[in-house]
């Protein structure tokens, strides 16, 4: 499944490839993406509502809908991942949601994502320990997830995320459903782990401000008020030059 | 593969009622080598058509097919009218539960004991209207079949209720109901109006089943029905149970007539649902607000109220007689109570309940493994992320349901045919089986909602993490359904302890269970007996419930986000 050490073609470099990619829905070109995203580096992808985004982000996940047909590739270090089970990705995912399994405890549900390569009950605990630690929760190990707050629900979807040692995470609107003050220390947090990993990562969200945050380039894709086919409009740039662009998604190329 | 496992499942369950009705229809014909019909011939038909009586049977079933569902569909849809998002609501959402959980058997028989000449009604009027004797009235086993209608309403009220309030959010009953309030429309004629349609086109297919038992009973028709004729269905089980074994071809004759019958109930409702949605239409046009319903709003109550009290006050009265000692007619309460009933009666019926148990958790383990295989296909045909709500297509939904459409009575006798050629002999793995296809769909029905409402992003968020399906099934979606899970086992278990013709049938007297026992009470008017045994009935599903409501609560204790589910 490796492309690493085959002669034919450019050997790729580390990070996360979307090579060509196109997705189409009943033959009408949704959205068109090339880029590479340097590791440590996140790509934002923004757009309007129903312009793609999440349809971009479950393509690269492995979910996508069969109603659609894409076409192109997701090289991940090296690794083609197009024909991968989601499972078999390693990609780390964060929702608008937090999503912790209501039927687990915050610990329960980090050890579900620790790989069971670490054995024995106490070194495997120990290591969700320390991953509660660093997203600032010591101590909330044994935690009914229903009573944590919108924010320690965030941070601990991220530790069970990283936990997995995800090679490139994907985020989808990761931080709409928390207020102001929470969204700020949220994303500071999320994108230092990435720094910090030196992963790759794509955030799919509307809020300009989130690609601010995540400083690196920004993808608009958009598509005509109602009435036909748009060609996406792809481009890159400093997050701050691109306040205004999702306004700009509303006129249709022919 | 996927595809494959969404066809074969309902194709499982359907094949015993094709199988079945293959095994009348030939006999029915004159063919059943096994009996020396060598050749076809019309005779079992001319034989049918010359029994006496015929026709008062079959329109004693098609009657109370079609009064039975509307009753009791007109009965659920008033009390929503009137009592939607009212504290009567939330009672009758409470008091359901332990309603659904009591047998057909064992309501029909607290309703005998209520209102019987000598029943609990005739006491509280003795001392009024002066009666020192129980008066000479043919109530149980009225020709007309009233009584065994009301029997019949009293239990499939609640199970219709119990489904429109699983339909109601999809019917957006509280904003419908806001804006016809908002334009003047009093409450009943408002829900009427706007929501009731919305929730009656999602519980249509319980409405029809209700309206195909209703044409088809036997077990409430041996209890409160009339005898001389009896409806249908209970004479084709005599003549199926007769020693002359040439009846057999009668009674499969027969058998085609109840599908007949049934088929009529069915046409006959479906042409009613158009008349009632023509004059929906006209009276939602003609723009009048029915602003005034309170008076009306009381009198809606009265029919889920009265099927709610006859379960109750049944069941209560068949406890007093199985613990009262001698008790004569005006005595409103016996003057002397005893347990001699019980000791006799727990000495006989330990074997039964056995076998009770036994086919009711093997036949609803096994459901909820095929149901939970098949909504699992049906999910992967679909995918996660699509926005589109995942739903088992009509067709397949027909097959699973169609033992529910089809009158038990024309396919069981076929399958009790289809056995005996197959040389198998009664047991509990065949009686559970042919359980499974009445258990199935009632199981299906119960989590096929739940099971989709579980976020699929659970799952995305588990096989990102590198849980394959196995681990994102049994770690991620079982336990999150759990509460979900075992009330439709629950349900299922419910339904297997309640079945009467296929256990007699197919059991053929060599596995009584206590439904079977409890029936065949009826004729001997033993009340103790016949209190107590109607109780341990009861028993059993009760305790299935029970336990499927408190084990969540245990296995999840400290679990807030697991509550509402």
């Amino acid at each position: 499944m490796t492309n690493q050490n085959t002669a034919d073609g450019p050997q790729p470099a580390d990070g996360l490839i979307l090579r060509d990619v196109a997705i189409r829905l009943d033959g009408r070109r949704l959205l068109a993406l090339d880029r590479r995203i340097a590791p440590g580096e996140t790509l934002t992808v923004m757009g309007p509502s129903g312009s793609g985004k999440s349809t971009l982000f479950a393509f690269v996940a492995g979910f996508l809908d069969p109603a659609f047909s894409a076409t192109g590739s997701v090289v991940l270090d090296g690794h083609e991942l197009t024909h991968l089970a989601p499972r078999q990705r390693r990609l780390g995912l964060l929702f608008q949601d937090a999503l912790l399994f209501p039927h687990m405890s915050v610990g329960e549900n980090l050890l579900f994502a620790l790989a069971p390569t670490l054995r024995g009950r106490r070194a495997r605990r120990q290591a969700a320990e320390r991953m509660l630690a660093k997203v600032g929760l010591e101590g909330m190990f044994d935690r009914d997830p229903a009573t944590l707050s919108g924010g320690q629900a965030a941070r601990v979807a991220l530790a069970r995320t990283l936990l997995a040692e995800p090679r490139a995470l994907l985020l989808d609107e990761p931080f709409s459903r928390l207020d102001q003050t929470l969204r700020i220390a949220t994303r500071k947090l999320v994108f230092a782990r990435i720094r910090e990993r030196g992963i790759p990562a794509i955030l799919v969200t509307h809020d300009p401000a989130d690609a601010e945050a995540a400083g690196g380039p920004v993808v608009v894709i958009g598509e005509a008020g109602g009435d036909g086919p748009a060609d996406p409009r792809v481009r890159t740039g400093e997050a701050g030059a691109e306040g205004t662009a999702g306004e700009a998604g509303g006129e249709a190329a022919p | 593969m996927p595809t494959l496992v969404t066809w074969f499942v309902p194709a499982l369950l359907a094949l015993p009622v094709g199988v079945g009705l293959a095994g009348v229809v030939l006999p029915a014909f004159g063919y059943l080598p096994a009996l020396g019909g060598e050749t076809f011939s019309l005779d079992p038909f001319r034989q049918l058509l010359a029994v006496p009586g015929l026709a008062a049977s079959a329109l004693l079933s098609l009657a109370s097919g079609l009064l039975t569902t509307a009753v009791s569909t007109i009965g659920v849809a008033l009390f929503l009218a009137a009592f939607h998002g009212t504290a009567g609501d939330r009672l009758a959402r409470r008091l359901l539960a332990p309603l659904l959980a009591v047998p057909h058997a064992a309501a029909a028989f607290g309703l005998a004991f209520l209102i019987a000449p000598s029943g609990l009604i005739f006491r509280l009027l003795a001392e009024p209207f002066g009666l020192t004797r129980p008066p000479d009235l043919l109530i149980i086993g009225d020709p007309l079949g009233l009584a065994m209608m009301a029997g019949l309403v009293a239990k499939e009220m609640p199970f219709l209720l119990l489904v429109a309030f699983a339909a109601l959010p999809q019917a957006d009953p509280v904003r419908r109901s806001r804006l016809a309030a908002s334009l003047g429309y009093g409450r009943m004629a408002g829900f009427l109006l706007t929501v009731w349609p919305g929730v009656y086109r999602q519980i249509r297919l319980p409405v029809l089943a209700v309206a195909a038992y209703a044409s088809g009973v036997v077990d409430v028709a041996l209890i409160l029905g009339p005898s001389l004729p009896a409806p249908l269905a209970v004479r084709l089980v005599a003549w199926m149970n007769d020693p002359d074994l040439s009846l057999r071809f009668m009674a499969s004759a027969g058998a085609l007539l109840q599908l007949a019958i049934t088929g009529a109930v069915l046409l006959l409702w479906l042409i009613g649902e158009r008349l009632v949605g023509l004059l929906r239409r006209r009276v939602a046009a003609s723009g009048r607000r029915h602003g005034r319903d309170g008076t009306w709003r009381i009198a809606a109550g009265i029919p889920v109220a009265l099927a709610g009290g006859a379960v109750f006050f049944g069941l209560a009265w068949l406890f007093v007689w199985s613990i009262a000692g001698f008790w004569a007619f005006p005595a409103i309460l016996p003057p002397s109570v005893g347990l001699a009933t019980w000791s006799r009666t727990l000495e006989s019926a330990g074997g039964p309940l056995a076998t009770t148990f036994l086919v009711a958790i093997l036949s609803a383990g096994v459901a909820l493994v095929l149901v939970v295989i098949l909504l699992e296909a049906r999910r992967r045909q679909f995918r996660a992320s699509a926005g589109r709500a995942v739903r088992l297509t009509p067709a397949m939904a027909g097959l699973i349901y169609l033992p529910l459409i089809v009158p038990q009575i024309a396919f069981v006798f076929g399958l009790q045919v289809a056995v005996l050629s197959l040389g198998l002999t009664p047991s509990i793995p065949l009686l559970a089986a042919v359980h499974l296809v009445f258990v199935a769909p009632y199981v299906a029905l119960a989590l096929a909602d739940p099971w989709y409402a579980v976020d699929p992003r659970y799952e995305q968020v588990a096989a990102s993490l590198g849980h394959g399906a196995l681990a994102r099934l049994f770690r991620v979606r079982l336990p999150m359904a759990t509460a979900a899970v075992l009330t439709a086992m629950a349900i299922g278990f419910a339904t297997s302890v309640g079945q009467y013709l296929p256990t007699l049938l197919i059991g053929a007297g060599r596995l009584p269970t206590i439904t079977t026992e409890a029936v065949a009470l009826a004729s001997g008017g033993n009340r103790r007996i016949i209190g107590a045994y109607a109780l341990l009935q009861t028993l059993l599903p009760f305790l299935a419930f029970t336990l499927s409501a408190t084990l969540p609560r245990l296995l999840l204790r400290g679990r807030g986000g697991m509550r509402r589910a």
